[in-house]
C-alpha cells in the first residue's frame, strides 16, 4: 500500500506519536512514558520527591539496580566499608523495600548495569518509551524501544506523573551499508560515525541506524551503537526491530507471553520507517571502509583506525578545531605522526554498558587465549547473568589463566567511581564510551577501543591489530 | 525552582570546545548532597585546583570573576554525562546564564529546569563576546529574558530563540510536576485508552 508522504512517518515518529498525551501550543508534547530504570546515583530522588508532597505514580513500573557505585570486589553491602559507596547502595536498596518497586540488589543473580540487565529481563521491549537518569539510556533503542536519558529534575517528574514534556525531535538515518571485516565489531561502527558526524552531529536529533551492517550485527552489537548514540550528542538512537529482535524479547522474564505477545506482536510489526518517510538528515557509511579503531583525544570524534598515524592539528584548516587537538594531544601525551600501534598502555578496562555483554566477552576471551597480559587488565561482566554464562563458557579461566582480573558486575572503570580508577598518567586502553578528561581518575588517559582491541592491547602492552592476533 | 528575568554581571570567558559535564564536575562528586556546604568547589574542579587543593590559574579562579554570574562559553558545552549536577554546581557558584554556540541536549533542558538560562548564539558572536572578556576581565553583560536580548560588553545587542515553554517555566519559576498535575484529567483519560490497548505492558 502506498502511504502518502505527508502522512509517511519515521520509526521514531511511530513511537512517539503514540504516547503523546496532549501536545501544548508551543510545539511541546506531554509523554507516556512506559518504563523507568533507576540506579544507585538517584536514590535521593524518592525522599525529594515526597518531601515535596507527591507520590510515586507506579511503582511496579519502575525497576531498580545498584551499578555506579557498586565496588567490584564486594558480593553484598556488608563487604563495602562505611561511606559514600555503602550510604548511596544502602539508599536505594532501603527505597525499594518502602516504596515497594522492583529491585535487583548485589546479591540477586540478575543485578548488573541497569542498561544490561533492561534488555536482559526483558523490561526493555519495542515500540515502548523508557527513560533512565543515564545518558546512556539510549542503549535499549536497540531492540526498537524509545529510550533517552534525563537529568534527575525529569526522574521525579516521572516518578510523580508516569509522564515527560518533550519536543519532538529531528529525525536523522545514518545507513550503515556492506559487510563488515573480520575483527572490526560494533564498536568500531559507532567510533566510525562519531567521527564522521562529530561529538554535537547528532545534537537535536532522534539517530535511527539501519542498512546491512547493522541488521547483520547481533543484537548484543546493535546495543554497543545505540548506546553512544549520546557521544554523537543525540539522546534517542534506534533500530527497527527484525526477526532477531524478537527471538531475543521472546520468553524473558518481562517480555509478554501467549494472547498478549500477539497483541504485541502485531504492534511491534509496524515498528518501521515508512519508505516515504522523510529524515531532516541522512548519512551513509560503507562498512567495508571501516577498520579497528582507537580514540587518540578526550571526545570519542577524536580517533583513527589501528594501522593510522596520531593527526597533526596544523593540517587541521578549522582553528578551533586545531586548539582542540591540540589541547587533546598535549593532555594525552602524544605527538603527531605517532603510528598507533607504537603507543604503550599502563592499563586495560573490559567492561561498562557499552561492551560488558556474552559476546564482547568472548570477542576478547578469543584474543586472550593461550596468551598473558602484559599490563594490568580488569575484566568486569555487565550483569550478574552475564557472568554466569562467562563462567559457564569457562571464560573467566581464560581471562584469569592470561592474568587479567575477573571481577563482579558493575560500571567500574568506566565511571570510576566504585574505587577502580587509573592513576594520574597512565595510559588505558578501554572497551568504555567516554575519553573525556579525568573520566577514568583524575589525570587519566583514555583510549577507546572494542573488546578484541582491548585484548590486544592487553597482551602486547600497546596498541595492536587484533586481526593479527587471536584464532 | 528560582526564577530568572533579566540580569547584568560580569561574564567570564571559557574557552574549552566540548566541555563534558564530568569536566563541569567529576564523577567522585556525584555522591554529595545538593547542600553540601563545598558543592561550589566542585565547579570545574578538576581544571581549578591541583592535586593537593591549591588553586590552578584557570580563568575562573581570578578576582576579577569574583562576582561573576555568566560563562561565555564555546561549542557543545556541557555534552556527555546526564548528570544534573553540573547544574548544581553552576547554581551553588550563583551562575544564572550560560551562553554557548551549542549545548549537551540533557545538560541544556537541566539548565532550564533549575533555574538556569541556556542561551544559545552563533559561534562567531560568542567567540566575538569572549575576546571582549578576555580583554576587559570583570566586564558585564545584560541578559533580558523577555525580550530574549543580550547586550554585550561592547553593548551589541544579540538576540536569542528560546522555546516558549522553556521560557514560561524560566520567567515564572514553576517546576514541571505542579504544571503537569494541571492537566491530571487528560492524564488520566489517556491511560485509561492506553491501558487497554496495551494490556501487553501491563
Amino acid at each position: 500500500m502506498n502511504i502518502p508522504r505527508s502522512h509517511s512517518k519515521t520509526l521514531f515518529e511511530k513511537i512517539f506519536d503514540r504516547h503523546v498525551i496532549m501536545i501544548r501550543e508551543s510545539g511541546d508534547a506531554l509523554l507516556f512514558i512506559d518504563r523507568q530504570l533507576i540506579h544507585d546515583l538517584h536514590y535521593r530522588s524518592f525522599e525529594e520527591l515526597q518531601a515535596t508532597g507527591h507520590s510515586i505514580r507506579y511503582p511496579d513500573q519502575l525497576f531498580a539496580t545498584p551499578d555506579h557505585s557498586v565496588p567490584t570486589t564486594a558480593k553484598n553491602l556488608a563487604d563495602i566499608p562505611p561511606g559514600e559507596m555503602h550510604d548511596t547502595i544502602a539508599g536505594l536498596q532501603q527505597a525499594a523495600k518502602r516504596i515497594g518497586f522492583t529491585h535487583f540488589d548485589m546479591t540477586d543473580p540478575r543485578h548488573g548495569i541497569v542498561h544490561v540487565i533492561g534488555p536482559e529481563q526483558g523490561i526493555t521491549l519495542p515500540g515502548l518509551t523508557l527513560v533512565c537518569g543515564d545518558s546512556h539510556t539510549s542503549t535499549h533503542g536497540a531492540l526498537g524501544c524509545l529510550s533517552f536519558g534525563i537529568g534527575s529534575t525529569e526522574v521525579k517528574h516521572v516518578l510523580a506523573t508516569q509522564t515527560l514534556w518533550q519536543r519532538k525531535p529531528k529525525n536523522m538515518r545514518i545507513m550503515v551499508d556492506g559487510f563488515l571485516g573480520d575483527g572490526v565489531s560494533a564498536k568500531d561502527i559507532i567510533l566510525a560515525i562519531i567521527r564522521n558526524i562529530g561529538a554535537a552531529g547528532g545534537t537535536g536529533y532522534a539517530i535511527e541506524y539501519a542498512g546491512s551492517a547493522i541488521r547483520q550485527l547481533s543484537i548484543e552489537g546493535r546495543m554497543t551503537i545505540s548506546n553512544m548514540t549520546i557521544e554523537a550528542g543525540a539522546r534517542f538512537g534506534i533500530i527497527a526491530p527484525d526477526d532477531k529482535t524478537l527471538e531475543y524479547v521472546y520468553g524473558r522474564p518481562h517480555a509478554p507471553t501467549d494472547e498478549k505477545w500477539d497483541e504485541a506482536l502485531a504492534y511491534w510489526r509496524t515498528l518501521k520507517s515508512d519508505e516515504t518517510a522523510i529524515f531532516d538528515k541522512e548519512i551513509k557509511i560503507d562498512a567495508a571502509t571501516i577498520e579497528p579503531t582507537v580514540t587518540w583525544g578526550n571526545s570519542p570524534q577524536f580517533c583513527v583506525g589501528i594501522s593510522d598515524v596520531i593527526p597533526n592539528p596544523a593540517s587541521e584548516a578549522d582553528l578551533a578545531t586545531r586548539a582542540n587537538m591540540e589541547s587533546a594531544l598535549t593532555y594525552m601525551d602524544l605527538l603527531p605522526g605517532t603510528p598507533v600501534n607504537k603507543i604503550d598502555v599502563d592499563r586495560v578496562f573490559i567492561g561498562s554498558c557499552t561492551n560488558s555483554r556474552i559476546e564482547d566477552l568472548r570477542e576478547a576471551a578469543n584474543i586472550f587465549k593461550g596468551k598473558s597480559v602484559a599490563v594490568p587488565t580488569l575484566v568486569v561482566p555487565g550483569s550478574g547473568l552475564v557472568k554466569s554464562e562467562a563462567e559457564r563458557e569457562g571464560l573467566d579461566r581464560i581471562f584469569t589463566d592470561a592474568g587479567a582480573e575477573w571481577r563482579e558486575p558493575g560500571c567500574s572503570m568506566c565511571v570510576a567511581i566504585n574505587g577502580d580508577v587509573i592513576s594520574p598518567g597512565q595510559r588505558c586502553a578501554s572497551t568504555s564510551n567516554r575519553n573525556f578528561q579525568g573520566r577514568q581518575g583524575k589525570g587519566s588517559r583514555t583510549h577507546l577501543v572494542s573488546p578484541a582491541m582491548a585484548a590486544a592491547a592487553a597482551v602486547t602492552g600497546h596498541f595492536t591489530d587484533c586481526r593479527q592476533l587471536g584464532k | 525552582m528560582q526564577p530568572f528575568d533579566k540580569l547584568s554581571a560580569i561574564a567570564v570567558p571559557i574557552d574549552i570546545p566540548n566541555c563534558d559535564t564530568d569536566q563541569i564536575i567529576p564523577a567522585r562528586f556525584l555522591r554529595r548532597a545538593k547542600d553540601d556546604p563545598t558543592y561550589a568547589r566542585f565547579l570545574l574542579h578538576d581544571l581549578r585546583f591541583q592535586a593537593d587543593g591549591s588553586e590552578t590559574d584557570f580563568i575562573f579562579n581570578r578576582a576579577s570573576y569574583n562576582n561573576a554570574q555568566v560563562l561565555v562559553c564555546d561549542i557543545n558545552w556541557g555534552c556527555g554525562s546526564s548528570r544534573e549536577a553540573a547544574v548544581n554546581a553552576l547554581m551553588a557558584n550563583n551562575i544564572r546564564v550560560v551562553i554557548a554556540p551549542s549545548f549537551g541536549d540533557i545538560h541544556y533542558s537541566n539548565c532550564i529546569k533549575n533555574g538556569v538560562l541556556p542561551i544559545r548564539l552563533s559561534a562567531t558572536d560568542c567567540g566575538h563576546i569572549r575576546i571582549q572578556l578576555h580583554e576587559s576581565p570583570g566586564a558585564s553583560i545584560a541578559i533580558d529574558l523577555d525580550e530574549q536580548a543580550v547586550l554585550g560588553p561592547d553593548q551589541i545587542r544579540y538576540t536569542f530563540e528560546i522555546d516558549p515553554m522553556d521560557k514560561t517555566r524560566l520567567l515564572s519559576g514553576l517546576d514541571d510536576i505542579s504544571m503537569t498535575l494541571e492537566y491530571q484529567a487528560e492524564i488520566e483519560s489517556f491511560e485509561q485508552k492506553y491501558r487497554q490497548n496495551n494490556r501487553w505492558i501491563f
